[in-house]
């Protein structure tokens, strides 16, 4: 599903976040991205996401390389990825439901598709009785639940999740592990990145460890090892 | 799914404005000032012209008849002076009514009056009042004038007063010309900075917005779907604006309306700006309009690079 193809990335100031990074994520997997500040994971994410470009290599999602989308086909691709971010990003003068509605009129979808899925996904992170209520009158796990619902409501192929439980309390990090291991579960593939040994432990999964911009181990069913 | 989208944006863009309160009415009010002062100069420039104009129906050149001349020599001379493409007016006074606004003008001098009694007969001869539709074009009516009494010995002009006012209608025409530029000049400068000042405050309201941007960038929105709301915000800035602009030039124009009129301008500001209220408003709510939306499509242009 994910290609990175000897993938190396120097920004302008000379640094080189990646250096020939090869590795393959399938459908379907759960994949934990740990390492150091500056180890190379959030460049990983960006780059999955369109936000930067290799210097060397290409990325594919399905064959297709990512950096060479031009900006149409780019909001089309966005549009099959799902993202959850440490800081949220939910759009603050929107209520829950709206911010979710958003990025489902974003997609084009009809105003009776939408008051049927928001509700629906809302459930499953059981926040239907906050769905009027604007992101600040929420607390750090449920704005983090609104972000996962944004992402899953259009069903995307994969969700990429940077450091999610960064900004969370232990109970709503465990909350947010459950909700992407259930995702998961149900055949979406997810990345995740974390700096959280508990989580990356828990979760119990293939596991790629990051350091100075190349992979220092990848293992399957692995564990948090830095 | 374009009228959809199309609704949504609209949606959007009033669900932006009404939630952003403290940002929209720091907007508005920053709009609301340039626009008083695109307001304030139309105004201006309208009274400018109202002044100018006054002092333009004052100037006129005066040719003074022969007394032997008769009514329908002096009506002949009239039309054609009225078939010159630079004349706007020509107004015949005859002999007696010459006689009878000497003797108003004289009537606290006795001994001019005594003397015109003692002459026994009228020793005015009958004028025409001419009025060029503009001061620069005098010259060449006097020429004209010049010409028709070289050319024919029997010509019932007897004198031209162009000559002796030559100085003062060359120095008008200059200050009224010069009056025009400069008011435009100033027009267009406070024009410029209102618009300036206006599109850097609506750009940092994008500014602040960024964030918002990369996310919806993020969740797969489309260009259009991102700017246009956006857009639909800056156009309320200007409406809402160019509505209170108007609202405050009431007060300010009644209040200023007599002293215009005292100043000598011809006009009551506020009767002129009632009167023109719509032309007024229209050229105002198109600036607003304009600045609003092309400072929003211009500023979230920046943040749309991811």
């Amino acid at each position: 599903m994910i290609y990175f193809d000897k993938v190396s990335k120097t920004y302008q100031n000379d640094t080189k976040a990646l250096d020939s990074v090869s590795f393959t994520i399938k459908p379907k997997e759960f994949v934990s991205i740990v390492g150091h500040s500056g180890a190379g994971k959030t460049t990983i994410i960006k780059m999955i996401l369109g936000e930067e470009k290799p210097s060397n290599g290409a990325v594919y999602f399905e064959s297709v390389n990512i950096g060479g989308l031009r900006k149409n086909e780019m909001t089309d691709y966005r549009r099959r990825v799902g993202t959850v971010f440490q800081d949220f990003r939910l759009l603050p003068n929107l209520t829950v439901y709206e911010n979710i509605a958003f990025a489902m009129e974003a997609c084009g979808r009809t105003d009776e598709e939408i008051s049927a899925d928001v509700p629906h996904v809302l459930g499953l992170v059981d926040l239907t009785k906050k769905m009027m209520n604007f992101p600040h009158q929420l607390s750090g796990g449920e704005k983090q639940r609104v972000a996962i619902a944004r992402a899953i409501v259009n069903q995307p192929d994969i969700i990429i999740a940077d450091e999610p439980t960064g900004n969370l309390d232990p109970v709503s990090t465990y909350d947010i592990i459950q909700i992407l291991k259930k995702i998961n579960d149900l055949g979406t593939t997810v990345i995740l990145t974390t700096h959280n040994k508990g989580v990356v432990d828990s979760i119990g999964k293939r596991v790629i460890t990051m350091e100075g911009g190349k992979i220092a181990r990848d293992d399957k069913d692995g564990k948090f090892a830095i | 799914m374009l009228r959809t989208n199309i609704k949504r944006v609209f949606k959007s863009g009033f669900l932006n404005f009404w939630r952003n309160g403290s940002v929209s009415v720091t907007a508005v009010l920053i709009m609301t000032m340039a626009l008083l002062v695109i307001g304030s100069l139309l105004l201006t420039q309208a009274l400018l012209h109202s002044t100018l104009d006054q002092i333009k129906n004052k100037v006129d050149i005066n040719v003074y008849l022969v007394t032997s001349a008769e009514e329908d020599e002096i009506l002949a001379l009239k039309k054609q002076i009225e078939s010159q493409p630079e004349v706007s007016e020509v107004t015949y006074s005859s002999r007696e009514q010459e006689l009878a606004d000497f003797k108003t003008r004289h009537e606290n001098d006795e001994l001019t009056l005594q003397a015109l009694d003692e002459i026994g007969d009228n020793p005015l001869g009958a004028s025409l009042e001419i009025k060029a539709k503009d001061p620069s074009q005098y010259e060449g009516i006097s020429t004209f004038l010049e010409n028709q009494k070289k050319e024919n010995s029997e010509s019932i002009i007897d004198k031209i007063n162009y000559s002796r006012n030559k100085a003062a209608i060359a120095a008008l025409t200059k200050i009224m010309d010069a009056s025009r530029t400069l008011g435009l000049a100033v027009a267009i400068f406070f024009a410029v900075i209102a618009f300036l000042i206006s599109f850097n405050t609506i750009r940092l309201t994008i500014y602040m917005a960024r964030e918002e941007i990369s996310v919806k960038r993020l969740v797969g929105a489309s260009t259009r779907y991102i700017k246009g709301p956006f857009v639909v915000s800056g156009l309320m800035y200007g409406a809402v604006a160019t509505l209170l602009a108007l609202l405050l030039l009431l007060p300010i124009t009644y209040w200023a309306g007599p002293h215009t009129l005292d100043l000598g301008t011809g006009v009551n500001l506020f009767s002129y700006y009632l009167s023109d209220i719509l032309s007024i408003g229209g050229m105002m709510l198109i600036s607003g309009l304009f600045i609003g939306a092309l400072s929003s499509y211009w500023a979230v242009k920046k943040y749309l690079k991811i």
